[in-house]
This record gives structure tokens, C-alpha cells and sequence, in this order.
């Protein structure tokens, strides 16, 4: 099986895909976390429903699309809706268990950047802005966020903190009333993180092959906590990636 | 100037249907607030190009997502303010004529409000059922909340705590672009919802643009897809292929290569400027944009038919 070669676009979309074992529903952003929600249904979640932000309830995408309001998320969807129905009745509503975000920064109680770099009256870099993100953020039951594991993205203080994680820590989500759980796990291109702690701080939680416990510290800008117990993830089976390659994306836009 | 008042001052003739030049020539002015709504698909592209071959200028572009079209407009000068709730490129990247306003104030400053996506779609809602706020679970321990202080948080009066609320967000005009609306502006879609319905009825004023005028009969056959009704219409466009490059469910797709193409020529302002010379200032109308293109190109975007069953609504006399 160390023979079988693989990205590391591949690895993380088949952690992710695991990691939605036995879920019902979730919330689908565009690019990796769309091809892991469709590789989940082939492989542990066959009953998980894809929401999408753009109105789309129980979405059977015949192709992969490249943006969250592409036409084949409409065909064969069980519901579409409008914006204000799909985040109010489904999202605020709390119908949505699992939901995959991503951003420029994250930091040890996993907020989330994804407005600026810089000053935010006179930006380095102007990001696109929350999206849904925050919303999702605050009410999504779970979140698990995926990101690539980058000195500059993993990050001591956020330039601005746009969607919510575990804020300053432990309970000071659940003290400011926001519904949803907060962040669970992050999954990056090396390991994978969680917040397991009474302090919700990222620690690590599994390594990858062939990655240490250095080489993530490398790329972390604080000194990141480590579980009692460190994991190895395992790489991405034959099953597991033919599946990626031949079904869920045939024309590799994601890998 | 009261909800009611207003809406019984909508010329009550039979038939608003008129060219894109004259719709926009009529209700979208210098400094005038505006909409061109649609998420990723139904964006009326023909309508922002007829504003900036009108050289309109001081406009504040409202959209959750303002896509290519806005990026556009505002190469082009059109714009003093934008609202918004995603500014990047849908599943590509980013906006770089919007970076640029904002990053170096080109080709001149923009001023900007920002939001959430439900944050913009409670405005709309709110706007359009004239209600002085709307609330929603979102914003607390977002640094949002001091980017825009229309934002507010407020005490539940029912007693659970803190709760976000947003103002109601009227636009002077909104731009709707649909599948299909009779002479009267009875509009019908289907497809992604988005928040066409919320935008139409907030507005003071609403220009439909479709890919179809059907009769009256066709509409009233399936009451419940008339999303937009033609009392709070001010002018019906008929433009076939208006909303290229985003897409029109059933009738073509997402033109995803322009997309992709415009992420690597909007990177310079000058090739910009040049796009925009040849594919807007330099043609009449959308029809010549069409034409350009050339029916092939558009023939590649129709999808395979996937028909609805019919259903029936009863007839009860």
C-alpha cells in the first residue's frame, strides 16, 4: 500500500471524506470540501445530504461543479430554495450537522479570516469576505475546518476575525449564546487537529506518513499543544482514490 | 411616499415591454442606488453593460456577490459605493478590478459596505416587507460587527439574550433577469431562488429582463413559479442570453471558461479597459454582443432538456 502514490489534495479529501462517517447532513463549500461530501457518499456516509448556500436542499450533482451556484446542484436536488429560507430554515433552523469551512488565517481557538490581510479600512489584501461563513460558523451543529498547513495561515493573531470559532477559548462561545458546537477538527495537508481540551485550543491529533510532530510545529505560528496520544492517519487506500480519480472528479479540478 | 401609494403609482398599461437602452436610459440615474441581483446564475449582464455604454456614474452597486459584472462596472467608473457579501470570483478567485478600488483606488476610490450573506439577504427582506429591522443568529464575536456599524446588536425584548439585527435596505432600482415574463412583468423562475423575490419587492423600482415573453395564459397556468408579480414592475426587457457568461437553468450553462479567462485578464487594468472597449463601448447593443459571440458559441452552453412533469392544479367552478 506505501506504493500507491498520492497528492496531498487527495489525502485531505479522503480524511475528510471519513471523517463524515454516519452523518446525515452537510454543508458544502466549493473546491476540496465539495469533492470529500461526494467521495463520503460513495464510501461512509451513503444517506448524507448536501446543502449547499446558494438554496440547494439534498443536491445529486451529475458533474463537479466549480461554484456553489452551478445548475447541476438544481437538477435532481430534493428541495431549492430561496437564500432567506435555506439560512433561516435549514441553517438557524439547526438542520445542518456538519459544516466544512475554510479561510486565509486561522488561529489556536480556530477563528476564522477570510476579509483582509492588513488594516481593514486600508487593506494589504482585500479577501472576499464572509459568504455565508459566519452564519454557518456560529449555527452549523459541527464544523470541521480544512486548510492547508502554512506559517501564514496558522497564525498568532488574526488580521480580523470573521467567522467565530472558540473565540477566546474554552466556554467562551457557549457564554455568548452562539448555538452551533464551534470548531471540532482541522484538517490540513499534513495532520490532523482538534480542539479536545478544556481550553479549546488546537492540538495536534494525527499525523500523516512520513510528517513528524516538527514539521507541523514548522508551519504553525504559536507553539501548538499535542495530544496525550498522536495518531497516524493512514493514507488514502486504492478504493479510496480510485474513487476520487474516477467518480467524484474525473477532470482533477481539485487535485 | 407610502408601500401602497407607491405601488398603485406603477404605470398600470398593459404592456411595459421596452429595449434595454430605454429601460435603463428611464429609471437607473447618476447616483442612483442599485441591484443587479441573481446568485451565480441569472446576473444581468446586459443590463450592466447598457449602464456603463450610458456612462453612468456616483452609483451605489449593491449585490451579495458581485461577480463580474460589478468588477466590470467598476473598472469602468460607474460606481461611488459598493454593498456586498462575497466580493471574489466564484469558485475561482478573486475580483481584481474591485481589489484594485479598494486596494489602490483604481480608477478612483470606492467606498464599501459589507456583510454576511444572510446579513444582506435579511436588508433585502426586511426592505421588502417594509419592516424596520430583521433579525438573525450571526455577527456576535465576529469583528464585523465594528466594520460596519449598521450592524447592531440589540436585547431580545423576549428575554434570550443578546440578538444581530440589519436595516431594511431599499434599492432605488433593482435589475432581475428571469426564464420567462409576460407583457405585464408577471415573472416567472425557477432554478436558484436566490433572493430575487426579497430584492423585487424592496425596490422602488424593477426592471425585469427575460429570455422569453410568453402570454399571459402561460403564466396563469402555473401561478405558483410567478415569483415576481408585474404590480411592483416598472418595464419588462426581453433579452435573449442576457445573463452571459453566469447561466439561465434550462436555457444555457455557466460559460465557466469566461469566468476562468476573466480572473487572468482582469489582472491588468489596461487589458481591462481594452475588454471593455471591444465587447461593450465598441457594440450597440446585447444583440451585437450575441452576435459576436455567434449562435455555435451559445449552442455549446444549452444543456440536454430535463422536463418536470406537469401537475394539476384543478379546475373549480
Amino acid at each position: 500500500m506505501s506504493e500507491v502514490t498520492y497528492t496531498d489534495s487527495e489525502m485531505m479529501i479522503a480524511v475528510a471524506a471519513r471523517m463524515l462517517k454516519g452523518a446525515r447532513t452537510v454543508f458544502v463549500g466549493v473546491g476540496l470540501p465539495n469533492v470529500a461530501c461526494n467521495l463520503a457518499r460513495y464510501t461512509v456516509a451513503p444517506d448524507l445530504e448536501l446543502i449547499y448556500e446558494s438554496g440547494v436542499y439534498g443536491a445529486r450533482p451529475e458533474r463537479l461543479p466549480l461554484s456553489i451556484g452551478d445548475p447541476t446542484l438544481v437538477s435532481g436536488a430534493t428541495s431549492v430554495v430561496s437564500m432567506a429560507d435555506l439560512f433561516g430554515l435549514y441553517l438557524q433552523r439547526g438542520l445542518v450537522e456538519i459544516a466544512l469551512l475554510g479561510g486565509a488565517q486561522i488561529d489556536r481557538y480556530g477563528n476564522l479570516n477570510s476579509t483582509v490581510i492588513g488594516e481593514y479600512a486600508k487593506p494589504k489584501t482585500r479577501l472576499p469576505g464572509s459568504g455565508g461563513a459566519l452564519e454557518i460558523a456560529t449555527n452549523a451543529q459541527r464544523t470541521f475546518t480544512i486548510m492547508r498547513l502554512k506559517r501564514r495561515a496558522f497564525v498568532d493573531k488574526l488580521d480580523f476575525l470573521t467567522s467565530p470559532g472558540h473565540l477566546t477559548g474554552g466556554d467562551s462561545r457557549a457564554r455568548l449564546g452562539l448555538p452551533g458546537g464551534g470548531p471540532e477538527i482541522v484538517i490540513t495537508d499534513k495532520a490532523v487537529l482538534n480542539f479536545d481540551n478544556p481550553d479549546r485550543e488546537m492540538q495536534l491529533s494525527a499525523l500523516y506518513p512520513c510528517v513528524t510532530a516538527k514539521d507541523v510545529q514548522a508551519e504553525v505560528g504559536w507553539l501548538l499543544r499535542q495530544a496525550e496520544i498522536i495518531q497516524q492517519t493512514a493514507a488514502p487506500t486504492s478504493e479510496e482514490l480510485r474513487l476520487i480519480r474516477d467518480e467524484v472528479d474525473p477532470h482533477a479540478m481539485y487535485r | 411616499m407610502s408601500a401602497l401609494h407607491d405601488a398603485m403609482n406603477k404605470p398600470a398599461k398593459a404592456d411595459k415591454l421596452v429595449s434595454m437602452r430605454e429601460a435603463i436610459a428611464t429609471y437607473v440615474g447618476d447616483g442612483c442606488s442599485l441591484a443587479i441581483e441573481g446568485f451565480t446564475g441569472f446576473i444581468s449582464m446586459a443590463a450592466g453593460h447598457e449602464i456603463i455604454r450610458q456612462k453612468r456614474r456616483e452609483l451605489t452597486l449593491i449585490r451579495m456577490t458581485p461577480d463580474l459584472i460589478y468588477d466590470q462596472m467598476i473598472a469602468a467608473g460607474t460606481a461611488r459605493k459598493l454593498i456586498f457579501s462575497y466580493t471574489g470570483n466564484p469558485g475561482v478567485g478573486s475580483l481584481y478590478c474591485i481589489r484594485r478600488a479598494v486596494e489602490k483606488s483604481i480608477p478612483g476610490p470606492l467606498e464599501w459596505e459589507e456583510y454576511s450573506h444572510y446579513g444582506l439577504v435579511g436588508r433585502y427582506a426586511a426592505g421588502a416587507s417594509r419592516a424596520p429591522f430583521f433579525p438573525l443568529r450571526s455577527y456576535i464575536g465576529s469583528d464585523m460587527l465594528k466594520a460596519n456599524p449598521l450592524i447592531k446588536l440589540i436585547d431580545d425584548p423576549y428575554g434570550t439574550g443578546k440578538i444581530a439585527v440589519v436595516p431594511p435596505l431599499n434599492p432605488d432600482v433593482a435589475i432581475l433577469h428571469a426564464q420567462r415574463a409576460d407583457r405585464r412583468g408577471n415573472t416567472q423562475l425557477w432554478g436558484l431562488l436566490g433572493m430575487q423575490k426579497e430584492v423585487a419587492f424592496a425596490a422602488e423600482h424593477v426592471i425585469v429582463v427575460v429570455e422569453e415573453i410568453v402570454d399571459e395564459s402561460i403564466i396563469r397556468a402555473d401561478p405558483n413559479r410567478t415569483v415576481i408579480p408585474g404590480l411592483i414592475v416598472d418595464a419588462v426587457v426581453h433579452e435573449p442570453y442576457g445573463a452571459h457568461p453566469s447561466y439561465v437553468q434550462g436555457y444555457y450553462d455557466r460559460d465557466n471558461e469566461s469566468y476562468l479567462a476573466w480572473d487572468k485578464l482582469s489582472q491588468d487594468h489596461g487589458a481591462v479597459l481594452a475588454w471593455l472597449d471591444e465587447w461593450v463601448y465598441g457594440l450597440e447593443n446585447h444583440a451585437a454582443y450575441v452576435r459576436k459571440l455567434g449562435q455555435a458559441y451559445f449552442d455549446r452552453l444549452k444543456p440536454e432538456p430535463l422536463l418536470a412533469p406537469s401537475v394539476d392544479y384543478g379546475r373549480y367552478r
